[in-house]
């Protein structure tokens, strides 16, 4: 589900009442770069629910995020309330199985 | 702003002085770069701690760039 976001405040809160939450550029259903694309094939591919938040949408917001996760980048991904890496991270993990495993610990329902 | 690869290696090698560094531009256009990096430093470190000293090597130079950097870091025995 794509959800509007315009500050950190409301980031957090979706952060905390979400098992997952993907800040990228653009949506799931129009990631405005390759490598937010790449996350969001890896999630669709995993076939869990997650929210995708549009960091393009606002510049401030997108800046403020950036400091609040602590890394330069996007997309930044979410499980469980903690940071789990960008595009790289995410993709190593998804190839060494470690991703689907960490859905598996944190409870989060894989549909297969 | 574009960078060159012996840039992004120094800026990574200051930091992290014992690392292997291998510098890819991906598309030939010093825009789009990829990094494997292998160092002492990174072991016992989660993956996510590594990517990030990698990235404060290079913020204050490439903070703008950085989207167009893909990151992989491995342990050194």
């Amino acid at each position: 589900m794509t959800l509007t976001i315009q500050n950190v405040e409301e980031a957090k809160e979706t952060i905390k009442k979400n098992n997952i939450v993907l800040f990228m550029k653009g949506t799931k259903d129009m990631p405005g770069c390759g490598f937010s694309a790449q996350v969001v094939q890896i999630l669709n591919k995993t076939n869990v629910d997650y929210i995708d938040i549009d960091v393009l949408n606002d510049e401030n917001f997108k800046e403020n995020m950036k400091k609040f996760t602590n890394w330069p980048t996007f997309p930044q991904l979410y499980v469980k309330g903690e940071f789990i890496g960008g595009c790289d991270i995410v993709k190593e993990m998804f190839e060494t199985g470690e991703l689907l495993e960490l859905f598996n610990t944190k409870g989060i329902d894989v549909k297969t | 702003m574009t960078m060159n690869i012996k840039d992004i290696e120094s800026l990574i090698k200051k930091k992290i002085p014992d690392a292997t560094v291998v510098i890819k531009d991906l598309v030939g256009d010093n825009n789009h770069f990829s990094a494997e990096i292998e160092s002492k430093e990174f072991n016992g470190k989660t993956r996510l701690e590594q990517h990030k000293m990698v990235y404060n090597s290079l913020s204050e130079e490439l903070k703008e760039d950085l989207h167009a950097l893909s990151i992989k870091t491995m342990e050194k025995k």
